[in-house]
């Protein structure tokens, strides 16, 4: 008796999915805490992307879309989730698969094999752009100058152009990319904290970058990661998951683990984070960054140099601490002909982990 | 007990990069079937070879760390509480790793 209570109890309490009342739950869904079955999962996981897109109208019919895929979790769903949904729905967007090499032996090289797999299965064209034809360095080369300390600065901003010039050569009119809801109420936080009152009106929009050449949406936005993972688990894709080699993963870190923790006790909270961050009103006398463009290559830049030429500038002067923290490594003269000639501000290692916002 | 264990997600990185683990068990003295919180003390002393905070956090998975029981979601059977039977198969999975 007592057995067959526990048998019943295992597979969830004889539960049936409370949407079709005929099959067995087999998850208990985080934004709505239902408990569903596979094939309804799939179905509510599917359709509410697509009314996302439909209600944000993040794409016009006859677009070319790039896709930033680096063989994981998010972009590999986003990948198979877009390509279903445009079928279907007949968006008529030709979609294309965009990576980025940032030369990391051990870790990119086999997450590029994976998104290589990814081109064939999804039937999706692949490009990818590597560090070291556009800046003439690899991160491999990059962590053997400057250490382990402020390589994800180099990364993340340099990641960052990569992406836009990948997309420019596809003559894309859009990026997508795969932030999901945990990333955006983590990038929320993290805003706060640091206080950066740019990136925290802008880190929650849908869409990014319309005054750009390339505008970004994240078709995600509300996907919980947990529903990510168990689409890619039940439907068996084929994704990477090793963390950088370089990653030191800290300050992201903490506030993912802060995240995780509420997640446990209100799953909510990932939601209602996110809609906080949409409401903030930041006072029409905020002094912002003006944004215009880099003097050296043209990107968007609110300085006169962008943020990846004066790392570049750094590297290859064999600078390699300039634009990151403070540049008293410098002796005055080259000081002031420095701050003459590439007139930035000094901005302390940000980025961390594969996360532009 | 036979049981299967399975790491995903980038847990495998923790037991020498194996997947799939079958496993034989005793049920603790005392108790009559084994549950779901005796398993992963059991896990945490066999299986996981460095790194132990990556899937333990307290007395329970790390949060972002997805658990099913023969493909079910532990959230729905009790969690810790889950009781296990022959054969079953118990996947861990970490949410917290790439994009």
């Amino acid at each position: 008796m007592a057995e067959s209570h526990a048998k019943v109890q295992k597979v969830g309490g004889g539960r049936l999915c409370c949407i079709c009342n005929e099959r067995r739950a087999a998850l208990k869904r985080p934004k709505t805490l239902e408990q569903i079955c596979r094939e309804c999962f799939f179905a509510v996981f599917e359709e509410e992307i697509h009314q996302v897109i439909v209600e944000n109208q993040l794409f016009n019919p006859g677009e070319r879309i790039a896709i930033g895929a680096s063989g994981g979790k998010d972009s590999t769903v986003l990948a198979y989730v877009l390509s279903e949904l445009n079928r279907r729905h007949d968006y008529r967007l030709d979609l294309f698969l965009l990576s980025v090499d940032e030369g990391i032996t051990g870790y990119r090289d086999d997450s590029l094999e994976t998104v290589k797999r990814n081109e064939i299965q999804y039937g999706l064209p692949l490009k990818i752009v590597s560090y070291k034809d556009l800046y003439g360095w690899t991160m491999d080369e990059i962590v053997k100058i400057i250490g382990l300390k402020n390589n994800c600065t180099f990364c993340g901003v340099f990641r960052r152009q990569a992406l836009d010039r990948g997309a420019s050569l596809l003559k894309v009119d859009k990026l997508v990319t795969g932030h999901n809801a945990d990333d955006i109420a983590e990038t929320v936080l993290l805003n706060i904290l640091r206080g950066d009152i740019a990136r925290l009106s802008r880190c929650t929009a849908i869409t990014t970058g319309e005054d750009g050449p390339i505008p970004r949406c994240k078709p995600f936005k509300y996907t919980y990661e947990k529903e990510i993972v168990m689409y890619a688990y039940f439907k068996r894709l084929d994704y990477f998951s090793t963390e950088c080699i370089y990653s030191p993963n800290a300050y992201r870190g903490f506030a993912r683990e802060f995240i995780k923790d509420l997640e446990r006790i209100r799953p909510r909270a990932i939601l209602d984070i996110i809609k906080s961050g949409e409401n903030f009103r930041i006072a029409t006398s905020t002094k912002m960054p003006e944004q215009g463009t880099c003097e050296r290559c043209g990107y968007i830049s609110s300085q006169k140099w962008c943020k990846a030429c004066v790392l570049l500038e750094g590297l290859n002067r064999g600078l390699p601490k300039l634009g990151i923290g403070r540049t008293r490594v410098l002796d005055k003269d080259q000081k002031k002909d420095l701050k003459q000639s590439i007139g930035t501000k000094s901005i302390a290692s940000k980025q961390c982990g594969s996360l532009d916002f | 007990m036979q049981l299967t264990v399975e790491f995903g997600g980038g847990l495998e990185l923790l037991c020498n990069s194996v997947k799939i683990h079958n496993i034989n068990i005793e049920t603790p003295k005392g108790a009559q079937q084994l549950a779901m919180r005796d398993l992963l003390v059991w896990v945490q002393n066999n299986l996981i070879k460095e790194r132990p905070e990556m899937f333990i956090k307290g007395d329970t998975v790390r949060p972002g760390v997805l658990v099913l029981v023969n493909d079910c979601d532990w959230e729905l059977s009790g969690q810790l509480d889950t009781t296990l039977e022959e054969k079953d198969v118990v996947v861990f999975i970490s949410t917290l790793h790439g994009g």
